[in-house]
Order: C-alpha cells, then structure tokens, then sequence
C-alpha cells in the first residue's frame, strides 16, 4: 500500500517543483536564503505536515488503530519511535493519522468563518445604518462567547463529533474577519475613487466585486493564517474535553485525554501528541507574523 | 501621565480615537456633553448585546430537539395528568411572546430555569460551583500578570533578552493549556510528588492549575506590556529620571511599566475571554469541580438549561468588565472623550 502511494505521489510534487523552478530559477533559491531561518524551519514543518496529512501510509508503517496485544505500553525506542499505547498501537503512526484531523478541523473552520466574516463585513460596511448597527452588534454577542462556551452550547443541542467543532469554531472566528473587513469597506467606501466610479456609473455589483472587495480584505489572509493556529489549539482542546471526534480515533487532543490515564506509567502516549501541536501551532504562528510584518511595513511604506 | 508622553504619539492616539469614539452630531455643547454621550453609547450597547444573548439563548430553548417536557417528566412518569401539571406549571401552553417575557421576567430576578439533569434551579447549581472556579481564575490571573511583568521589565529594550523572550512567549501561545497542564502533573505531582494530582483542597491543589491557567494567557500580556515599556524607555522622560541619578530597575518598575500598563487595560477583556475558556479545560485536566464541568457534564446529559445559564453568566462577565475597561479608558484618557478630529 505504502509502495502504490509513494509511485504517483514523488512524480506529482516534482513536477510542480519543477515549473516553479523553471519560472524563476534564480529567484526562488535567491528568496528563500534572505527568509529568516525560523520562517523557514516554520515553512518546512509545514510543507512536511501538508505531506503526512496526504500520504500518512508514506510516514507510518502501521495503522493507527492497530493494537498489538503482545505490545502494550513498550517506550519509546523499544517499540516503534514514539512508544506504544495500552492497546499495543504505535503511538507515532497514531500521531502522524491525527494530523488529519486537526488540519481538516482547522482548515473547514477557517475557511467558513472567512466567508461568513467577508460576507457580513461587507454587509454591514455597504449596507445603511441599521443593517451595520444590527450586524455590528450581532458580532459582539458572539465575541461575548469563548469559543469552548459556543462548542460546548452547541454540543447540547445538536450533539458532538467533527461538524459541531467545526461550525462552532467557524461561528466563533466570525467577528475576527467581518470586523476588519467592515472597517475596511467604511474607509474604502468613502474613498475618492469609489466616488469616481460611482459617477461612471459603474453598476454596484461590479463596483463592490472590483473595487471595494479587494481593498476590504487585503488583510483578511494573514488574519486567517494566524486563525488557523488557533483553530488547531481549540479544536484540539475540544476533543480533549470530549466534545470532537472519539478516542479510538487517532485525534491529537482525544490521544492525549486517553493516555492522561496512564501519565503515571507510560508517559509518551500523551506527550508526544502535545509536541505535535505545539509545533504546528508554533510553525504556522511563525508564518503569520511574519508574513502580517511584512504586510505592515509594505504598508508604511 | 505626564503631558510629555503626549507629544510624540498625539498622532496615533489621535487616530485611535477617532476609531473608538466616531463623532456624534451636535455632541459638541458644553465639556460634559460629548463625556455623557460616550457612556450612554458605551452603556447602551453593552444592554443591547446582553439583551441579544438572552434572545439567542430563549430562541435555542424553544427549537432544541427534545422538548421541556421530555427532559422534565421521566419516561416512566409520563401519564397524561403528569404532562398536563408540568405544562402548566411552567406556562407551556401560552404563546412563545408570553413564555418570552416571562423568560425575560425570570432572568432579570436571577432564575436561570430548573435543570433538566439535576432538577434543581440552575442559578443554585451554578452558585455552589462557582468557589473552586473564581478562585482558579483569580490565582490564573495573578501568575499570568506578576509572570508577564516580570518577564516584560526584566527583557525590554536588551536586544538579545527581549529575541529570547519573544521566542518563548511565541512558544507558550502555541501550547495548549490542557496539554501543558499534563506535563505538570507528570513532572510535579507523578514524578516529584510535590502537589496533588487531583481535586480542590487547599492551596496545593491550585498551584498547578493556576500555572496551566496562567502560562496560556502570559504570552499576549508579556508581549504588549514589553512594547508599552520600550516605547517609555525612549520617551524623554526617561533620560530625565536617568539624569536624576535613579537606578535602572526603579526606572523601570516605578516609571516605565506604569506608562506600559495602559494597554494592558484594554487587554483585560481579551483576557476574561481566556479565563473564561481556561477555566473550563484545566478544571478538567486537574479534576478539579467548578462551572466549567458543571458545564461539560450539562452538555454531555444535554441538560441545555444549564449550560445556557453558565453562557449566560460568561457573556453577563465579559460585557460588564468590558464595559468597564471601555468606561476606564474615558476616565484616563480624555481624548476619547469626544468625537473632536485632530
């Protein structure tokens, strides 16, 4: 199985490796050696991340929930790299399973919050006063709510598993992008040359997808960015509290609410999917603040 | 405050002020005039965002599966008559506007509903619950301040200590708490037997939770309090005190950080929202009672009363500090008070 994965796969990555390169050969070497060496470190986890959370039968030899009566609770070195669990399962190929999970979660729940937050920015920012006073009040009543509170209301009414994490957190990221993207539309709006193109006479709709849409969410990327990190670290809390997905499944915060049980005596099934986390979380905070400072500074310039 | 912080960020603050306080028509009579409209909006929107929640939470009541009636009368206990005496005792009958205002009637006296689970009222299971939880929180927030304060006046403006700090700031934001939470049990109650593993009991078993709690939020905190510090540091009030012969540290302590404290008000929102959600994995972690698995075990049992009256409460705690920190803000700096352009 690993071997029928890993034929299409090399291929296919070196081959859009190669167009980039083939664009600007020099240039994209030249780029990367002036990056600072955490952003790329940052990138490199990620791109390795990005590749396990394709092709996991590449990185782990085992299944993620293949237990091994005869195997329970080896450390690490002595049964597979990271250890086995209490069910004789390979800590490693459960970790490199879960990363699945979290970036599915984060990825769906940011990408729904972008939208539902672009969306309703621009709503309030081109709508009249009512709409952007209802709307901007409606988005300080969800920001009232931590997103854990959000999860766990709406665990309540419709039940846990993967899509309550993922529209709650998707909820909770809302006023994030929609309040930028408001600001952004006010200062647009009033700009001189929206006012030009309103004497055109250029029809609203082209006005507000080729003028005012572009402007409002210049920002809205890096926000997202950053957001996903966080959305990894919540969506990982709410599994550990029980409310995503269930511990046979290799999930990183339902491992670790599993192997909290067996702290005492086996210590890596719970740690190692914390450094997990921590180093996607941390990698795609490095990301961010770096491309949000290079942002800032284009924008002084 | 001195007016020579002023001078170099008028700019700015003019800017942000504008942000904050959009100018309001004929707002600009008499002094007090504009003060008064700034609270009264400020105050007005807080009720309107609390009033919404209620709404929301009222509206989740009525369209949750699983009506009031099967989470009130037992299966076995369902005879016609039982059903009958539960509707009208709570008014299940009457029109969805009357049960509205009754539900906002009841919230206003402090009745946030029976619970479906426990059949008690939900305002006296919160209560009982409530100690461990404050007391968590406080003890979170004072090693997060006392940690970033620390951590801010000791590394700004020291090139290679604040790369440092920077780093392990960015590092503890990205850990999360339950995690970070283990490995001090691992370390602290397993392996070196200094604190309880579980439970609440005495000042012990809060050590670590607090340290959880605190690490998560010290980052932000840290961060924004060491740009506040090196701002100062550049001021020429600093050379000043210097010239006056003070020491670096009093410098820092007693000048610098009182300036670099300003923002962090404005933080203190941000930081509620942290506890708030804090509170709820570390009580879990650690085994400890309180709201947050008042709540989780409410959703588990899809006991709705419950975990909307601890929303409740959370969205009542965050608006009311907000509103304050935002109030604050008129009274310290006088600039946001009107809507007056630079």
């Amino acid at each position: 199985m690993t071997a029928t994965i890993a034929t299409p796969a090399a291929p296919a990555s070196s081959s859009t490796d190669g167009r980039r390169g083939a664009g600007r050969p020099a240039g994209l070497a030249a780029r990367l050696r002036t990056l600072p060496w955490g952003v790329l470190v940052a990138s490199a986890l990620l791109v390795l991340l990005l590749l396990v959370v394709a092709f996991p039968g590449l990185f782990a030899s085992r299944g993620p929930l293949d237990a091994d009566p005869l195997r329970v609770f080896l450390p690490p070195g002595h049964g597979g790299l990271l250890g086995t669990d209490q069910l004789g399962r390979d800590v490693w190929s459960r970790v490199v399973y879960g990363a699945r999970y979290s970036v599915l979660i984060a990825v769906s729940a940011t990408a729904l919050g972008v939208l539902a937050g672009v969306l309703l920015g621009l709503l309030a920012g081109l709508g009249g006063r009512v709409t952007d006073e209802v709307t901007a009040r409606g988005l300080d009543v969800v920001a009232a709510f931590p997103a854990i509170l959000l999860a766990i209301v709406l665990v309540t009414i419709v039940g846990p598993g993967i899509p309550t994490v993922i529209v709650a957190l998707a909820i909770a990221s809302v006023p994030r992008y929609a309040r930028i993207v408001r600001a952004e539309t006010h200062v647009v709006r009033r700009s001189a040359y929206v006012e030009q193109s309103v004497t055109f006479g250029l029809r609203r709709t082209t006005l507000v997808a080729r003028h005012v849409l572009p402007h409002a969410v210049v920002s809205v990327p890096i926000l997202a960015t950053i957001g996903l990190g966080t959305s990894i670290l919540a969506a990982s809390s709410l599994s550990f509290i029980g409310l995503g997905p269930k511990p046979p499944s290799p999930e990183w915060g339902a491992m670790l609410a599993d192997g909290r049980n067996y702290l005492q005596n086996a210590w890596w099934i719970s740690v190692f999917p914390g450094v997990a986390i921590v180093l996607v979380v941390l990698s795609v905070s490095v990301v961010g603040r770096w491309l949000q400072r290079r942002f800032e500074h284009r924008e002084h310039a | 405050m001195t007016s020579a912080t002023l001078l170099p960020s008028a700019g700015d603050a003019a800017a942000a002020a504008r942000e904050a306080a959009p100018a309001v028509p004929g707002a600009r009579g008499r002094a007090w005039a504009p003060t008064a409209a700034a609270v009264g909006r400020r105050l007005v929107g807080a009720v309107v965002v609390l009033w919404a929640s209620v709404t929301v939470a009222f509206v989740a009541l009525q369209l949750a599966p699983g009506s009031a009636i099967d989470a009130l009368v037992p299966p076995t206990q369902r005879t016609p008559e039982a059903v009958a005496a539960v509707t009208a005792e709570w008014g299940l009958d009457r029109p969805v506007v009357q049960q509205y205002v009754d539900y906002l009637g009841r919230l206003l006296h402090g009745d946030l509903g029976t619970s479906y689970q426990l059949h008690r009222p939900v305002t006296d299971v919160i209560v009982s619950e409530l100690g461990p939880t404050l007391q968590l929180a406080a003890a979170g927030l004072a090693v997060a301040l006392v940690l970033a304060v620390v951590l801010a006046v000791s590394t700004a403006g020291r090139p290679w200590a604040s790369r440092i700090a920077n780093g392990v700031e960015l590092t503890i934001v990205s850990v999360p708490e339950f995690w970070l939470g283990i490995v001090l049990l691992f370390v602290f109650s397993f392996s070196l037997g200094w604190f309880p593993v579980a439970g609440a009991n005495g000042l012990a078993s809060l050590v670590l939770p607090a340290v959880a709690l605190g690490l998560g939020l010290v980052g932000l905190v840290s961060q924004v309090l060491r740009e506040g510090v090196e701002r100062s540091l550049e001021q020429p009030y600093t050379l000043s005190v210097r010239a006056r012969g003070v020491s670096e540290t009093a410098l820092r302590v007693r000048h610098s950080l009182r300036h670099a404290s300003l923002p962090v008000v404005t933080l203190l929102g941000w930081l509620v929202g942290g506890l708030l959600g804090g509170v709820i994995i570390v009580e879990q972690v650690f085994g400890r009672p309180g709201i947050g698995s008042v709540a989780l075990q409410a959703a588990q049992g899809r006991d709705l009363p419950v975990v909307l009256g601890v929303a409740l409460l959370s969205a009542l705690v965050y608006v009311v500090v907000n509103t304050v920190v935002d109030l604050l803000a008129l009274v310290i700096d006088p600039r946001l008070r009107t809507g007056a352009r630079a």
